[in-house]
């Protein structure tokens, strides 16, 4: 195509110059908030975003000034880098608040304070979810995207600065985020708390964050798109149309953190649950089969099973996840005929998912002694395993008779950590573990052998905590609809309650045994960044592949 | 237009565009045509340039 | 740099405009109906909008995030309706912005808890859940009840709920600072003009402090009120406007 003729690696200066009247601008709305503020809450939220966007000036400011002195790159890889780096960071953030609140439940006293709220479970808890999905797993999506889309495009990575703009404006929108949960700042919406501000800027960033993605497809010097591509384009557009229509509220006042959700009860429930249910189907499953589809080949060293499988997979996926949402909703004052339509979709929905796993796990066919040698690709192949594992409980959940015994008990909690440990975080896990040594030029990873612990600390972890949250759902579910002789209920609330501590303490054990293990992959990708893995004997010595 | 006429048609008509669409998508697949590009397109990732590896 | 000429190149316009147009239809399908079937939410006697004291302790339940361990959706099977009480109707939250059904019993239900314990025993349970329920894992919110709940913001509240449909008059709107003060003081003047605004308001001082309106007063106010609106001995569940 013709862009091919334009030199590699020279970003254009004066694209830096809408970044920054955004950075002023963003500046000085947040000043005259925090000026009018309303309450102390707004006035912190306002002067974080006043910080952020300072910094953002900076960050500018500095890549300008440094722009010519690097050699030009093919591939705009800096910014995966930092992609990795805040993958990691905010993963284990994100993991330490959830072993925290798994804590909380077992010994209730653990940070709970007579004179200030901001450590309580109510708090806390969407501080972990929103760590560990959005942050966590939207920079491992943020970064893996922007080096997937450059490969397979063999382009790099159009708009200059806008990339970074992307990153430090999700990193914005983690910070406002996270501190407003600590402060009590949230919609009381599920998986989509953030406050109306909050929301805007996250529209906009997303916006520049599919322009990014796009005009890179539209310079790939390859004429077909590859799968994973696809998929990453459907997490894109997807999540922009579900972040926009279920945050749609009126705030109270501009200098006020609170707002009105513009739908109420159960119109509000179903869109709520149809964001929510996506955000699963297109944050945590479109988004992370497109990491499968280039790194399990990329680490397997063979192509993908099936490219025809992948297509068809691709659009029955999409098509069907979208209808799910309703399946949260059995048994509510939601109208009947969308809690059947919801559950028919949930359970369709499992060939689709199942053809996805069966993509990714035969690729290994032939080659399945691999698995024996490569703790990395061992990682990524046990995901979709995790994955197929996930995605036939789900659609049996979502069964009417299964959900009313499993509905507001901790199999939910199960399920849902099953799929988010085991199959987006190994997943993203096994892409880290890749992407290190490739984006620093190593050789190889620090340790294998720290790879292998991960592996097996973390699947011990995943194994305690899913099954913990099984018997504690199941037996919770059971005992609240146990009756004695005389007919009446045989247990109270709090009986159930206290029923669940052993179950509490070995989930907390399980999640522990998790974060130590992503602790054991951040000090071997910090060791390997740096160059401390040892030469081999069989290899070529640094300074022949220093000179390539 | 009212809410039964958008109804009676998503479930006559739209049901039947969706298998449409859905046959179209396996015959995309499926072409025998589309083969040769399919599979150039699975060694897409393997076939990189420079892949970023020392 | 974005190559606004290769817009519509033709392989990623195909992708977009395909993948817009398959995740639209679930939506489009099942949640617009929502809006315009009337079943959807039966009519029944006795929902009103929240007093101004009511929806400020929505708003600290919200901000506290109770969501997290506590439903408000009464399912109807035997022992959820013989534990809570009647099953949960779609009218009891269709003021709600956002709804609070929740999606996970940590604690119990409250779609019902109004009137189901004293003002003491949610104070002291507030204040120190575990001073009443020993085997209770709920934080403490003793912190509620120093924090003054901010009257002036009480009329923007409920224009805000206005724009998104909630009935509040003139009247209300108007009246909402006062109103907010009256429920939490039963010798208040116009105690008589409140309760016509808002039918079976409970004023009371409900912390137990009645030199101040506090946090706990609103939050108080709020699970006092949950579930108390339909009168149950009236309504007919196989009425054909109330079968969906």
């Amino acid at each position: 195509m013709t862009t091919a003729t334009q030199p590699v690696g020279r970003d254009d200066p004066w694209e830096a110059i809408p970044i920054a009247a955004i950075a002023v601008l963003g500046a000085l709305l947040s000043i005259a908030g925090a000026a009018t503020a309303e309450d102390s809450r707004f006035a912190v939220q306002m002067y974080t975003a006043a910080a952020g966007f300072v910094f953002g000036l900076w960050a500018l400011a500095y890549w300008l000034a440094n722009r010519r002195k690097t050699q030009p790159t093919k591939y705009q890889d800096n910014v995966v880098k930092a992609g990795v780096i805040a993958s990691m960071f905010w993963g284990v953030a994100g993991m330490l608040v959830g072993v925290i609140i798994a804590l909380q439940l077992a010994y209730p006293n653990l940070l709970y304070f007579a004179d200030f709220g901001w450590t309580n479970f109510g708090r806390l808890r969407p501080l972990h979810t929103s760590a560990v999905i959005f942050a966590f797993g939207g920079n491992v999506l943020l970064a893996t995207s922007f080096y997937v889309v450059q490969r397979t495009c063999r382009a790099r990575l159009a708009g200059g600065a806008w990339p970074w703009f992307v990153f430090w404006g999700y990193q914005l929108f983690i910070l406002l985020a996270g501190t407003g949960y600590l402060l009590g700042v949230t919609q009381g919406r599920e998986y989509a708390e953030p406050a109306w501000y909050t929301d805007l800027w996250l529209t906009l960033v997303w916006v520049v964050y599919l322009l990014v993605f796009l005009a890179t497809l539209w310079k790939r010097q390859e004429k077909h798109i590859y799968v994973a591509n696809w998929f990453y384009l459907a997490f894109i557009v997807t999540i922009a149309m579900l972040h926009i229509v279920n945050n749609l509220a009126i705030p109270i006042s501009f200098s006020n953190w609170f707002s009105y959700s513009a739908f109420s009860g159960v119109q509000d429930a179903l869109t709520q649950w149809w964001y929510g249910h996506n955000a699963v189907g297109f944050f945590l499953t479109a988004g992370f089969l497109a990491i499968m589809y280039y790194f399990v080949p990329k680490q397997a060293e063979r192509p993908i099973y099936s490219y025809r499988l992948s297509i068809v997979h691709f659009w029955a996926l999409i098509f069907l996840y979208i209808w799910a949402g309703p399946h949260h909703l059995h048994y509510t004052a939601l109208p009947q005929w969308a809690q059947s339509l919801g559950a028919t979709f949930s359970i369709m929905l499992w060939m689709p998912s199942w053809g996805g796993m069966i993509n990714g796990l035969m690729t290994l066919s032939g080659a399945w002694d691999k698995l024996r040698t490569d703790p990395v690709l061992r990682m990524l192949v046990v995901s979709v395993a995790f994955y197929g594992m996930s995605t036939f409980e789900g659609p049996v959940m979502s069964i009417r008779a299964v959900n009313s015994l499993s509905h507001y008990t901790d199999w939910t909690i199960g399920h849902v950590h099953s799929g988010a440990l085991g199959w987006v975080g190994f997943v993203s896990f096994g892409a880290l573990y890749c992407l290190t040594p490739w984006l620093w030029k190593r050789q190889r990873l620090y340790s294998l052998a720290l790879v292998d612990w991960h592996f097996w600390i973390a699947t011990l972890g995943i194994v305690l905590y899913i099954t913990s949250m099984w018997v504690a759902g199941i037996m919770q579910g059971l005992m609240w609809r146990a009756y004695n002789e005389l007919g009446f209920l045989e247990y109270s609330f709090v009986e159930t309650v206290e029923a669940m501590n052993p179950y509490y303490i070995i989930r907390a054990l399980g999640g522990g045994l998790y974060l130590v293990g992503a602790l054991l992959m951040v000090y071997n990708l910090w060791r390997t960044a740096r160059g401390d893995a040892p030469a081999r004997a069989d290899e070529p010595a640094p300074a022949a592949v220093a000179a390539e | 237009m009212t809410y039964s006429e958008v109804a009676h048609f998503a479930q006559t008509w739209g049901l039947a565009l969706l298998v449409a669409g859905f046959l179209a998508a396996i015959a995309y697949a499926l072409w025998p045509g589309n083969r040769a590009k399919f599979e150039h397109a699975r060694r897409l990732p393997l076939e990189e340039d420079d892949n970023g590896r020392a | 740099m974005w190559n606004f000429h290769k817009l519509l190149e033709k392989h990623t316009m195909i992708l977009i405009v395909g993948i817009l147009i398959v995740v639209s239809l679930g939506g489009l399908v099942q949640i617009t109906p929502l809006f315009f079937i009337e079943s959807t939410i039966e009519r029944v006697e006795g929902v009103r909008p929240y007093t101004p004291l009511e929806l400020a302790g929505r708003q600290i339940y919200i901000r506290e995030g109770c969501y997290t361990c506590h439903s408000q959706m009464i399912r109807p099977l035997r022992d959820e309706v013989e534990r809570y009480g009647h099953y949960s109707l779609a009218a009891e939250s269709m003021y709600d912005h956002p709804f609070q059904w929740g999606s996970k019993r940590t604690g119990p239900d409250l779609a019902r808890v109004g009137g189901r314990y004293s003002d003491e025993w949610q104070r002291d349970h507030l204040i120190n859940p575990r001073s009443v329920v020993p085997e209770s894992v709920m934080p403490p919110y003793a912190f509620l009840q120093r924090a003054d709940v901010d009257a002036g913001r009480a009329a923007a509240h409920l224009r805000a709920n206005r724009v998104v449909g909630v009935p509040y008059t003139d009247d209300m709107v108007a009246n909402a600072a006062g109103d907010m003060r009256t429920q939490g003081d039963p010798t208040a003047a116009d105690y008589d003009a409140f309760t016509a605004r808002y039918p079976n308001a409970v004023v009371r001082d409900f912390d137990g402090d009645p030199s101040r309106l506090t946090e706990m007063d609103a939050l108080i106010a709020y699970l006092q009120h949950l579930g108390t609106g339909v009168d149950f001995s009236t309504y007919e569940a196989e009425a054909p406007g109330n079968l969906r």
